[in-house]
């Protein structure tokens, strides 16, 4: 088993990878998904002329779960609103009142959680070599530098980081545990119509479909093989 | 631009309960597996918006310019004065554009929000437009707070000598009283970490002032939240990191390293009862380049 280019060890108290079908009142995932780890990556280097691929996940601690309930929101902000009250015509003052839409949501989430991370880069515009981006990457990493601070699902659970040299230090979790089906990442599409589109792209403002691809995630030895994402179309995430 | 700063933030409540657990009938929240008290970051955001919905709101409209406060509790309601929003040049009522000048549009609204409120602009938001761009991200995360030491939840069983409806007077034949419960701690340091990010900032335009207001709600935000169930509640220390490079100049857990906490010695084994128990030591030696400690307080 060869190592990945790139490697990066990170902990933190609390994580929260939110399955999709409990993001109610969430439910975590055992374990850090390709998403959330390609996340943590981006928050440390991102160019829009890369795109990040996590390889292969190291789990160092059992997963342990414990319960947050919270008093949280039920609505978003209202941009009708806002457009009203830019224009003067809103009656009432421009707000949201916590304790009329309020909503009580737990959330069962892990603690104490260690990973190493193995990804590399591809690269979507070759203008710049390879070795540029990962020595760039490398040095942000080494110096524990950040673009924002990588959370770990949730803002309100930041984590630590730091890069990996040499030989990949081996789990203490044995045997095999099957994990289910684990969302890989999203993937990105851009349409043609504005109206077809589920996002748009925060750097270009292209239109964009979000698709969600799942994996059969298998841990042995504590160790995650991810498969490629499977692309039929590689417009790249925005 | 504002710099890049981790701080450490230390606040102790005294005979109070700074942060009741709904799924545990209002007991503080107390991690269950090594007894340390819990304060959610949310809790420590919704006092920051109070605070400044206090201090900006409160009085005039001119100050409150920009510093309107979007989530808020109707408690603390001061809302007579009509409104009066700096609008940009967009009619509202040409509302069809399409396409791009609709991207566009939502751009400038979500911009508009940025600079009208100031909990968007620190702490984000997620605004309904059709597509997703209304989403802002602030610069300032909190972490979950959490006790220096264990914490002991008392519950204290209370009366009143009033009931609330006549039915129940009947059944007490006239007695009129009734029980109830309250928790408190009676101590708790709690220690929490947070993240200034400058790039965020940028983007929302989070600047220097209000930087500012949020050092002065850490420092004063327990003042308005006075309650029967918080008991005292303070803030006793801000330990800043800051930057001078905007990703950076060191690990922000190696810089977290450097604030310990610990009993004075004289009191080892007794259980902590005030701030004075503990001290709060931060190693300022070899400092990576580039950072420097601010002690707010």
């Amino acid at each position: 088993m060869g190592r990945s280019p790139i490697a990066v060890r990170i902990w933190g108290d609390y994580a929260c990878f939110t399955r999709p079908e409990t993001k109610v009142e969430r439910l975590s995932y055992d374990v850090i998904t390709p998403s959330a780890a390609r996340g943590i990556l981006e928050a440390i280097y991102w160019k829009p002329q890369v795109r990040w691929v996590v390889e292969r996940i190291h789990v160092y601690k059992p997963p342990r779960f414990t319960n947050l309930r919270r008093n949280e929101v039920a609505s978003k902000a209202s941009a009708a609103n806002a457009k009203k009250a830019m224009n003067g015509t809103l009656k009432e003052p421009l707000a949201l009142y916590v304790d009329e839409v309020r909503q009580q949501r737990a959330a069962t989430i892990l603690r104490d959680v260690e990973y190493i991370i193995e990804a590399r880069f591809d690269l979507l515009d070759h203008s710049d070599p390879i070795a540029k981006h990962y020595n760039m990457f490398k040095r942000r990493a080494e110096k524990g530098q950040c673009f924002h601070r990588p959370y770990l699902g949730n803002r309100e659970f930041p984590c630590d980081f730091e890069w990996v040299e040499g030989p990949i230090p081996e789990s203490e979790l044995a045997g095999e545990r099957d994990l289910g089906l684990m969302l890989h990442d999203m993937v990105f599409t851009p349409v043609d119509k504005p109206k077809d589109a589920d996002t748009v792209s925060g750097h270009t403002g292209e239109p964009l479909t979000a698709r969600a691809r799942f994996f059969d995630a298998q841990m042995r030895q504590g160790v995650i093989e991810v498969p490629p994402l499977a692309m039929a179309d590689v417009g790249g995430h925005a | 631009m504002i710099p890049r700063i981790d701080f450490v933030y230390l606040f102790d409540v005294k005979n109070g309960n700074p942060n009741g657990d709904p799924d545990a009938g209002n007991l503080p929240r107390v991690d269950p597996e090594t007894g340390h008290g819990l304060v959610t970051d949310v809790c420590l955001k919704r006092k920051v918006r109070n605070f400044v919905d206090l201090v900006k709101n409160g009085d005039s409209d001119a100050e409150a310019e920009g510093f309107r406060i979007y989530v808020r509790e109707k408690a603390i309601l001061n809302d007579q004065h009509s409104l009066a929003y700096k609008a940009l040049d967009i009619d509202a009522k040409k509302r069809k554009s399409k396409g791009k000048d609709k991207a566009e549009e939502d751009r400038n609204l979500t911009k508009w929000m940025c600079q009208n409120f100031f909990d968007i602009r620190t702490f984000g938001a997620v605004m309904t437009t059709d597509v997703n761009c209304g989403q802002v991200r602030g610069p300032i995360q909190f972490a979950i707070a959490e006790s220096v030491e264990p914490i002991v939840a008392q519950e204290h069983a209370v009366t009143r000598c009033a009931v609330t409806t006549e039915r129940e007077a009947e059944k007490q034949e006239g007695g009129n009283r009734t029980m109830g419960r309250k928790f408190t701690v009676p101590y708790g340091l709690y220690r929490v970490h947070g993240f200034i990010n400058p790039y965020l900032a940028a983007k929302t335009g989070f600047g220097e002032q209000d930087l500012n207001l949020f050092w002065k709600a850490l420092e004063q935000m327990f003042e308005s939240d006075r309650s029967s169930s918080r008991g005292e509640m303070s803030p006793q220390s801000l330990i800043c990191f800051e930057h001078t490079d905007s990703l950076g100049n060191a690990p922000a857990s190696k810089l977290f390293g450097r604030v310990r906490i610990e009993r004075k010695e004289s009191l080892e084994g007794l259980p902590a009862r005030s701030f004075d128990d503990y001290k709060v030591l931060v190693d300022e030696s070899e400092l990576p380049e580039g950072i420097t400690i601010d002690r707010k307080f």
